[in-house]
């Protein structure tokens, strides 16, 4: 794995590389860059010419102000530092201190852009775990146990990926509907727990490579099929599930066709629905706004990135290599 | 069939139950549903109505629809190659034994994870015509070099307008997707990884220089990846929709647009698809544009299976 297929050697070439990787670095990193700074400018500053390279003053409010976007009333709390003085019990509004902590508290959980963060991670947690179970057991009879007919299953199986979503919404939008689930977070998350064919294939090459003889040894000792995939593959498989977890949350959280065409109450719009709303609201004009929002949501994955970066990498390869 | 046989067949199917069961639900019946739904009129509410071939004749005299089918096509036929070239080139950066590479391959791959629909809003803000970091910077190039020639920077070139222009628009698209190849890369670089220090070694013995070693060695060993590569964006962007559906939301100016402006110019497939879909409640209509969809999808990416028969070298692995 860790072998340099083009070996450079000599210097000039070493040179042109080292440049070349600069370079690249640099274009691909300067949106991050504009966006996190433009998040923190003021207004003016943004819609400004000559164009302002570096924020004048670190406006961290604008966070705030994207944070508790409301559309119909002014936010109680102006500003973070009022929010903050409140929570920690030293305000100068009306009411006791205690009051006030509990209502600021009340404030933020209500804001637009926490409940759709609270609707996101509802989606993705209930998803991720749909995906793990239900992929897990899949995969499993696909590959662990040999049934006649099973290669020509599994074949039709990876033939359903060519199936693109736009192709099936509209029966699926009416089904729901029939269900009064339009309008629930419901059709966001139920279906992955049904199995996906994209992740039935990843799980099954990772579950191949697991030796014959653990499921043996284990069928030996008197374990029912669904015994050995409890105690046997499931524990040895847990970094396939990490990947196959991870792909779901990141999916989740990206996803947008999906709220758009089932969401349609703002309590219930998860965030990539919710930045587009505010976008309809704020666009054109609040860009700094705007770009504070887009870092709130970009935040998270990125972090989620590094944390699990080796079973994103090792996730992603399996699928492009063994395919 | 044995006994042993009979159990492993119930084991087997009833481990794979959630996917029968999901299968069904969520794939055959809905592909059946919107196949039968194309030939009526159906608004999801009413009952429907046989229509016949009307909706699918209907089509093909629609210009929107057509001008979608073109706006797909122009992005989809820019991005594949264009990717291709990016995210290799890029792969092949990253697989060389230079120092640093943890933090380059990072910041090449970043960009890919970024959600689509704040992507979006990131480079509308990027190609804004006005305060847009792009065009400003590309004045002042030009204004250099116009000075360093004595003439004027209007004289040298424009900027382009990008998502006010109608011809600029698909251009943005492919640009602010191609900043998102990381996914491809990986891919690339992985396949990269694999391929066996020794054929370079026995092609510098043969006196092969490096690009010598890349067309002769490199790419015909990672030809599969290609492939693979190939066909999931073909897939991908035959049904692209969040991206242009964001980045056009807005024409100029404040408050809301209609998504696939200027001019139709960025109005992709599954946009019209989910316009007369979920807009106008033509449901009929759209499924039959659902099945061209799928149609289209299935033939290409079986022509590209073809295509790679004769083209792809799978390396005798064991």
């Amino acid at each position: 794995m860790y072998t340099t297929p083009i070996p450079i050697k000599r210097f000039w070439v070493r040179v042109v590389v080292h440049v070349s990787l600069i370079a690249a670095a640099m274009v691909f990193a300067f949106p991050f860059y504009w966006l996190a700074t433009s998040a923190v400018k003021p207004l003016p500053e943004v819609m400004r010419l000559p164009i302002s390279w570096w924020p004048s003053e670190w406006q961290w409010d604008n966070y705030w102000n994207a944070l508790t976007f409301s559309e119909d009333t002014s936010p109680y709390y102006q500003n973070w530092d009022g929010f903050w003085a409140a929570v920690t019990l030293n305000g100068k509004g009306e009411g006791s201190a205690w009051q006030q902590c509990r209502e600021a508290w009340s404030f933020f959980f209500d804001a637009f852009f926490v409940r759709c963060v609270g609707n996101t991670l509802f989606v993705a947690i209930m998803g991720v775990l749909g995906t793990i179970i239900s992929n897990g057991l899949v995969a499993y009879g696909f590959s662990r146990i040999v049934w006649p007919g099973r290669e020509v299953c599994f074949f039709l199986t990876l033939a359903t990926m060519m199936v693109p979503f736009p192709v099936i919404m509209i029966p699926l939008f009416i089904t729901f509907a029939k269900l009064g689930w339009v309008g629930t977070l419901y059709p966001l998350w139920v279906p992955y727990w049904f199995g996906n064919a994209f992740n039935i294939f990843l799980l099954r090459q990772f579950f191949r490579t697991i030796p014959q003889d653990l499921s043996d040894a284990g069928r030996i000792d008197g374990c029912s099929e669904l015994g050995i995939f409890a105690r046997v593959i499931l524990p040895l498989a847990k970094p396939a599930l990490a990947v196959v977890a991870l792909f779901h949350f990141l999916y989740a959280w990206n996803d947008f066709l999906g709220p758009l065409i089932y969401l349609t109450d703002q309590d219930t719009y998860t965030l990539s629905l919710a930045l587009f709303f505010y976008q309809s609201q704020k666009g054109g004009t609040d860009w700094n706004l705007l770009m504070a929002a887009c870092t709130m949501m970009i935040t998270p994955i990125i972090i989620v990135f590094f944390v699990a970066q080796r079973s994103l990498i090792s996730g992603i390869t399996l699928t492009g290599l063994k395919g | 069939m044995s006994r042993g046989n009979l159990r492993n067949l119930r084991n087997g199917l009833l481990f794979i139950s959630p996917w029968i069961v999901g299968f069904g639900l969520f794939l055959f019946y809905p592909l059946a549903d919107s196949f039968y739904h194309s030939f009526c009129d159906y608004s999801g509410l009413s009952t429907s109505e046989w229509v016949g071939l009307r909706n699918y004749e209907t089509l093909f005299k629609d210009t929107v629809f057509l001008y979608s089918i073109w706006n797909t096509a122009y992005v989809t036929v820019l991005i594949l190659p264009l990717t291709l070239v990016v995210a290799l080139s890029l792969a092949l950066l990253l697989s060389t034994n230079v120092r640093g590479m943890g933090i380059y391959r990072t910041l090449l791959f970043l960009p890919s994870l970024v959600p689509l629909v704040a992507l979006g809003l990131m480079w509308r803000w990027i190609f804004n015509t006005q305060f847009g970091v792009l065009n400003i910077a590309l004045n002042n190039l030009f204004q250099f070099i116009g000075g360093a020639l004595g003439l004027s920077y209007e004289e040298i070139a424009k900027a382009p307008g990008w998502l006010q222009d109608p011809n600029w628009s698909k251009p943005a698209i492919v640009i602010a997707s191609l900043w998102g190849c990381g996914h491809a890369m990986v891919i690339y670089l992985a396949g990269l990884m694999e391929v066996p220090a020794h054929l370079y070694e026995q092609a510098s013995i043969d006196g092969g220089g490096l690009f010598r070693k890349i067309y002769h060695v490199t790419l015909p060993m990672i030809s599969p990846v290609i492939y693979f590569n190939t066909i999931m964006a073909i897939i991908w962007n035959l049904q692209i929709f969040a991206l242009p559906y964001v980045i056009s939301m807005s024409g100029t100016g404040s408050g809301t647009g209609t998504p696939g402006g200027p001019a139709r110019s960025t109005t992709m497939y599954a946009m019209y698809l989910f316009d007369q879909a979920f807009k106008y409640f033509e449901m009929g209509y759209a499924s039959a544009m659902a099945w061209i969809l799928f149609v289209v999808t299935v033939v290409l990416t079986l022509l590209a299976t073809r295509f790679s028969k004769s083209h792809v070298h799978y390396a005798d692995t064991n």
